[in-house]
């Protein structure tokens, strides 16, 4: 807890600054300038992963919901029992609690949808094709087993299809994209913060000079810790605004969503989501303080 | 007089400004230094002397805790040295001011920033007195050089640079090593001058130093204790410097 409180109390101090103290520190060095492209491509990187995170979670919500509210009866049936068998499915439905609606699918329907697999001239008519009959659910939905139960003992031919099996696996992969998403900017983090911290280690060990002298002359760890610590958080910070920004504008110029287009249109932010990329360079610079942070201690432990 | 600020040395003191008791130093288990007995008293001026490698920078650098004794007992401003934290060494360096051959600057600051620096770092800048600070630049003779960096000194400048940042914190103590190796014997002879002004101020001067002339020249000019540091000893030095 101590250490906990010492971390945000030295990020206050951070953020108020002591340009005297920034100024032992010489000005210019690749790793400052290393910190920030790394800083700014890891941003750029957390916005698409982030659009992807959210995007996939969108897509999951929606195919859940989708499909969840509604199921298929597939009635396949010998020709002169067909008709029969379809009104008795009506019937069922028109008398089970929890459908909404149900609606037999017109032959040009059916054949749209075969369309794809044996071209638009089907002879629909001449082939033996089941009747689908589209049925809607209330909220609460139906019990599905006592519904399939009474569809088999009224109309044998019919098949209760509710897209559970469909379902599940989309809805899977879609949750599996989004913890991919998640993982991909916790590991964006972690690599941000291993990059920082080797341009910080690389800094403190070339300015060893600089750093012995402080210590002689009655300086804290904590005051010597501060410059670096600065310099590579404002540093980080300053990559991270560019790279979210540009990140940004890249999902922002994505084509827009489209019925047709389904999932790769749909990359972007909606709403209040875009909200959150702007949250990356702040939390860019928290990484940035915590890694330059811990690497400045460890090395100055080894300093007399 | 110069004072840049109000320092500790102002308050009367009476104990001891560095005691040592049976204090020794090991490296790899070979003894650098081993049972020294010493009270260095508030105020006086020491020279410490022997030959190169005899141990007279591990002696300063145990008295500024930039290493630790392996045995016996150390005392600095009344502080046993065994437990200290960083921090707290942080707090008794800045009640010591280290003169070192090599001067150690920050190269990319000016004088004037390396100088004051010891204010700096200690979050003491509002209590510099400018005119003091001048003075003391006046006293070493840099006025004109405070802009200039480091690296362009000549190594008299740097030494007398370095040691007006010793001394810019009123420290009650001051370590010089080899102040004067680099130094021709007419700039050598500024700084022990320097150094006497310091001791004559009422700061406790210690020099670690094989230069004999130099050693000679103090001791008629002011009231020094020799130190020989032999066979990893330290031994009060007889009439033979």
């Amino acid at each position: 807890m101590k250490q906990f409180f010492a971390f945000f109390s030295s990020f206050r101090v951070l953020l108020a600054g002591d340009a005297s103290a920034d100024s032992v520190v010489p000005p210019s060095g690749y790793t400052a300038r290393l910190t920030s492209f790394t800083a700014g491509a890891m941003a750029f990187l957390t916005v698409f992963a982030l659009a992807l995170s959210l995007a996939t979670g969108r897509l999951a919500d929606r195919w859940s919901d989708e499909l969840a509210r509604t199921s298929t009866i597939r009635i396949s049936a010998p020709e002169g029992q067909m008709q029969a068998q379809l009104d008795a499915v009506i019937n069922v439905l028109e008398t089970t609690t929890g459908i909404a609606s149900s609606r037999v699918m017109t032959d040009e329907e059916q054949r749209r949808l075969l369309e794809p697999w044996f071209g638009p001239d089907l002879p629909l008519e001449s082939l033996p094709i089941p009747r689908l009959v589209e049925v809607f659910e209330t909220d609460n939905g139906p019990d599905m087993e006592g519904l399939r139960q009474r569809l088999s003992a009224e109309a044998p031919g019919a098949v209760l299809d509710d897209h559970t099996r469909w379902r599940k696996p989309l809805v899977n992969a879609a949750n599996r994209l989004r913890l991919l998403g998640m993982l991909a900017i916790l590991l964006i983090a972690g690599s941000t913060a291993a990059m920082i911290t080797l341009a910080a280690q690389s800094a403190l060990a070339a300015n060893g000079q600089v750093i012995s002298v402080l210590r002689l002359v009655g300086a804290r760890d904590t005051y010597i810790a501060r410059a670096f610590v600065r310099r590579f958080t404002v540093r980080a910070l300053l990559g991270a605004l560019l790279g979210t920004a540009l990140g940004m504008l890249a999902i922002l110029l994505l084509p827009a969503a489209a019925e047709e287009g389904a999932f790769l249109t749909g990359l972007g932010f909606m709403g209040w989501h875009w909200i959150l990329p702007m949250l990356i360079p702040p939390l860019a610079a928290l990484v940035a303080f915590g890694a330059t942070r811990a690497a400045a201690f460890r090395a100055l432990s080894r300093i007399s | 007089m110069v004072k840049v600020i109000e320092g500790d040395q102002d308050k009367i003191r009476s104990e001891p400004v560095l005691q040592l008791q049976e204090a020794g130093f090991s490296y790899s288990g070979r003894d650098i230094l081993a049972n020294v007995n010493l009270d260095v008293a508030p105020g006086s001026f020491h020279f410490l002397t022997g030959p190169s490698g005899s141990g007279k920078t591990t002696f300063l650098r145990l008295c500024y805790q930039a290493l630790m004794p392996t045995r016996g007992t150390l005392r600095i401003l009344d502080r046993d040295v065994r437990g200290l934290e960083r921090e707290d060494i942080a707090q008794i360096r800045r009640r010591i001011g280290v003169v070192h051959q090599d001067c150690k600057f920050v190269d990319h600051l000016s004088m004037y920033e390396n100088i004051r620096m010891p204010l700096q770092v200690s979050g003491r800048m509002a209590e510099l007195d400018d005119s003091g600070f001048q003075d003391l630049i006046a006293w070493v003779g840099l006025s004109a050089h405070m802009d200039a960096l480091p690296t362009e000194l000549s190594s008299g400048e740097r030494q007398r640079a370095a040691l007006a940042r010793a001394v810019v914190m009123s420290p009650d103590l001051i370590l010089a090593d080899e102040p004067t190796g680099n130094l021709d014997w007419k700039m050598a002879q500024k700084i022990l001058t320097l150094l006497i002004e310091l001791n004559k101020m009422g700061k406790t001067v210690i020099i670690a130093t094989h230069d004999l002339q130099l050693i000679r020249t103090a001791k008629s000019q002011v009231n020094a204790r020799v130190l020989r540091i032999a066979n990893n000893q330290v031994q009060l030095a007889g009439a033979d410097l």
